[in-house]
């Protein structure tokens, strides 16, 4: 064996050692992906408007009360779409101008007089847009560490205003989702009259029009507060604005009330236990409706001054009660979200899916093995020696990498031996041609090789460039299958050449007078 | 052990019964699609609900349907995977109800609360799948951008590499291949879903393999053979390669074979797609591509020959030639040839 020889030997195998080594054992360091360990994969859709909206009504909703404390006339207030509100009948022209300076950094003001259209600046609403969506993501993915996903991925994606959710080993999807999609805003709103059995009889009640600063709720009714009536729903009349909301809680955890039923308790942080206990201080006596989600949970009393801490009594079991806590604790969503895609996999069906994945491969490469065997007699155990160094090589590399194995991701290995069987054909072929010539052995093998290496490139080229679009293309599963073919291709290079080559030689090279060749 | 040795078919002969026998198979399959009322588009790309679940007995086909009946909207039934498996998958188009926001779940909920009420043996979900219309919609314009690049990109490399003609005739076999496919897709009912674009793509990367082998060869031989005409040079490089391209579409198929028997239901259109692109692409490879390189470059030629005077310094700047050749007819281009 010349030195040559002996350095490309130690260099193969080092390489076969050190994939054996990256990916055994396979169960445990070979990333299973979605499709063949179950779990859920979402595309969701953060609803941008409704925060613009949110923005929009807040700066109206101030500028009504500016115009209120400075005694500045005007005749209507209204927010007419999500990034647009109209002052109307205004005689003081220079006034309210003072007046509604501050709305000026956000909206962009209509020329004329006694009518103002204020339209948001698009760089503003482009940049609440970003950070609605930007905000969502970091609730969302405190949320998903919450409910304690191992390897979840949470991640912006194609569209703006989208974000990829996925949460392997997910077994109960449906509550996943309802954590994950729950907008979760908490507002603290004063109770001014209610309730009402029905909004009708609470419009009667404000003589059919509802205060511009109030505005009607729907709850349940507190089963508690009416000694264990059949709760329905009802309605609140209260204030718009809310003194405290979930971005001023600290923390947020399960209890139990003095009845013994489940419940949430929160805790205020500094700023926000300042104003709740003014706010509280001011309003004793008075009804303070609990609110989640444009929805009535509980409004009691209030008795005395409540500093830091409130509570959200309500019929709850003790798993909604730790969701609900465990949403608080995260924060409110900056907006609500639609399920844009969604796509479940069973555990039964990844096991399934991962028995017909195995069975195909060794079967697929039985049947290759057997074929070439029997084609090529003992050049064949070459070709059956490369495809096998590809294939754990391309397992090394996976593993390596962090790569996820998809269930196209098995067919990538499949197609893989398919690549490695026609390198090997086309060199073999090509030996064989020469061959014919009469060149004598060792000329027809080195011709061989020499004359296909161009066109493996040329092939491997063009494969390379199709994976490269399907990795571009594709989502989770077929994003693998890509992977493992870009790996598979170019491991190929290396074994149906260098190591194939490499086992000529070594085979030759202990012979003298070489005059046949199995093949 | 050795197969195709030294053959001499005339495969260039063939290549207009061969041209008319695909545009046949076309024709058939732009017929089913048409008739049917456009492309069979799985909820991947039109957007809808798919539910697989596995009964712990069995249920007939007619019992599962019945349940899934009084949802709105239109239902398929279809058995999933073998009988003994006891699996079944419902599948909900995209209907204008649940087009928008939260409604979107409403489909798989009905589904499983419809199978729950209807006194069927009790089940477990396996998948579910839900695809609202705005990913629907990017997938599909994802799916089309992603396999018309790559295949322009791929022909890009050739026309580097060999010459231009060669690219056209391997862009031509790569389309055939694909619509092909498709065509079979649609006779054997098949609704494309992400897996099966994947497949298509791999089949785009496969079949220009194929080509580039044949190509090289033709490219080797231009140099060896430049007395003859470029029919006969394609002719004896596809008999030259004729023994690898058999062998390799062979064992290929064989092992996508596998990947269909037994790589479960979920791969079964992907590997279906393969199966039938491998031989497609094969097809194409010995009587497409090469048939289109040679129509291509004799009009070229027969340009070339028109106008003495180009074709002259032509025939002088051709690099591999190494000296300046005699005749026109033989002033093919070289350029592309490596000098090896």
């Amino acid at each position: 064996m010349n030195k040559n020889l002996r350095w490309k030997v130690i260099l193969i195998v080092s390489v076969i050692a050190l994939s054996v080594w990256s990916f055994y054992p396979p169960g445990q360091k070979v990333n299973l992906g979605l499709d063949l360990r179950g779990g859920v994969h979402m595309i969701m859709r953060v609803q941008t408007e409704s925060a613009l909206r949110i923005e929009t009504e807040t700066t109206a909703e101030r500028l009504r009360e500016a115009l209120n404390v400075a005694a500045v006339q005007y005749t209507g207030l209204e927010v007419t779409s999500p990034t647009a509100f109209v002052a109307e009948g205004i005689v003081d022209d220079q006034a309210f101008r003072q007046v509604a300076v501050e709305a000026d950094t956000v909206f962009s003001r209509s020329p004329g007089a006694g009518r103002y259209t204020y339209t948001m600046r698009p760089n503003i609403a482009n940049q609440l847009r970003e950070e609605a969506v930007t905000q969502a993501q970091q609730t969302i993915e405190r949320r998903v560490n919450e409910l304690g996903v191992a390897e979840p991925i949470v991640a912006r994606q194609g569209a703006v205003d989208q974000i990829l959710v996925q949460l392997p080993g997910v077994t109960d999807v449906d509550r996943a989702k309802e954590i994950i999609g729950r907008t979760a805003l908490l507002e603290l709103k004063l109770v001014e009259q209610g309730p009402f059995p029905s909004q009708d009889s609470a419009m009667q009640a404000v003589g059919n029009i509802v205060p511009p600063d109030m505005e009607i709720v729907s709850g349940a009714e507190d089963v508690a507060a009416t000694g264990g009536g059949t709760p329905g729903t009802v309605y609140y009349l209260v204030r718009r604005v809310a003194p405290v909301t979930g971005r001023d809680l600290r923390t947020s955890r399960p209890t139990l009330d003095e009845n013994n039923l489940p419940a949430v308790s929160f805790t205020f942080n500094q700023d926000g236990a300042r104003r709740f206990g003014q706010f509280t201080e001011q309003n004793i006596g008075r009804g303070l409706a609990v609110i989640l989600d444009n929805r009535v949970f509980t409004a009691p009393i209030i008795q005395s001054r409540i500093a830091d801490e409130g509570r959200i009594t309500g019929s709850f079991t003790q798993q909604e009660a730790q969701d609900l806590s465990l949403v608080l604790r995260t924060g409110a969503l900056p907006a609500p979200m639609d399920i844009l895609e969604e796509r479940t996999v069973g555990p039964t069906l990844g096991r399934e899916s991962i028995e017909a994945g195995v069975t195909a491969s060794l079967g697929g490469l039985a049947l290759v093995i057997v074929f070439i065997l029997f084609y090529y007699r003992l050049t064949g155990l070459n070709a059956v020696v490369s495809i096998v160094v590809n294939l754990s090589i391309l397992l090394g590399m996976m593993a390596y990498l962090g790569a996820t194995m998809t269930l196209p991701g098995i067919a990538g290995f499949i197609l893989t031996i398919g690549i490695g069987v026609d390198s090997n054909v086309l060199i073999f072929e090509r030996i064989k041609e020469e061959l014919a010539t009469a060149k004598g052995v060792r000329a027809a093998v080195n011709a061989g090789f020499d004359r296909v290496w161009w066109t493996i490139v040329d092939t491997h080229v063009a494969s390379l460039i199709s994976a490269m679009f399907l990795f571009q293309f594709g989502t989770g599963p077929i994003r693998g299958f890509a992977t493992t073919l870009t790996i598979g291709l170019l491991a190929n290079v290396f074994t149906a050449v260098f190591l194939s080559r490499t086992m000529f030689e070594l085979v030759l090279s202990r012979r003298q007078q070489v005059q046949t060749l199995s093949i | 052990m050795q197969i195709f040795t030294n053959t001499t078919y005339n495969f260039t002969r063939w290549r207009w019964h061969a041209v008319a026998l695909s545009l046949v198979i076309i024709a058939a399959g732009v017929a089913a699609i048409v008739s049917r009322g456009g492309l069979p588009v799985g909820i991947d790309f039109s957007g809808g609900t798919i539910v697989v679940v596995k009964f712990d007995q069995d249920v007939t086909e007619d019992q599962v349907r019945q349940a899934v009946d009084p949802i709105p909207g239109e239902e398929v039934v279809q058995q999933y995977g073998d009988a003994a498996e006891r699996e079944w998958l419902v599948r909900l188009a995209q209907t204008d109800a649940v087009a928008e926001g939260a409604g979107l779940e409403q489909g798989s909920q009905q589904i499983l609360d419809a199978l729950r009420d209807a006194g069927l043996p009790t089940f477990e979900l396996l998948s579910r799948e839900i695809v609202g219309p705005v990913i629907g919609a990017d997938l599909q314009r994802r799916g089309i951008y992603a396999t018309l690049a790559s295949i322009l990109a791929i022909a890009i490399y050739i026309a580097f590499r060999f010459r231009i003609s060669f690219a056209l005739g391997a862009i031509a076999a790569v389309f055939h291949d694909i619509v092909v496919t498709v065509a079979f897709l649609v006779f054997f009912g098949y609704d494309l879903s992400l897996n099966i674009v994947a497949a298509l793509l791999t089949i785009t990367g496969y079949s220009v393999n194929d080509t580039i082998v044949v190509f090289d060869r033709v490219r080797e031989n231009l140099r060896s053979m430049r007395r003859d005409s470029i029919d006969h040079v394609v002719n004896v490089s596809v008999n030259q390669t004729l023994a690898r391209t058999v062998i390799t579409s062979g064992t290929t198929s064989v092992a996508v074979l596998a990947l269909y028997l037994f790589g479960g239901e979920v791969l079964r259109g992907f590997a279906f797609t393969m199966l039938v692109g491998v031989i497609s692409g094969t097809y194409s490879t010995v009587f497409i591509a090469s048939a289109i390189a040679i129509i291509l470059s004799q009009r070229k030629q027969a340009s070339a020959a028109s106008t003495t005077a180009s074709a002259r310094s032509e025939a002088k700047t051709a690099p591999a030639s190494g000296r300046p050749v005699a005749k026109a007819r033989s002033g093919r281009k070289a350029r592309g040839a490596r000098a090896s």
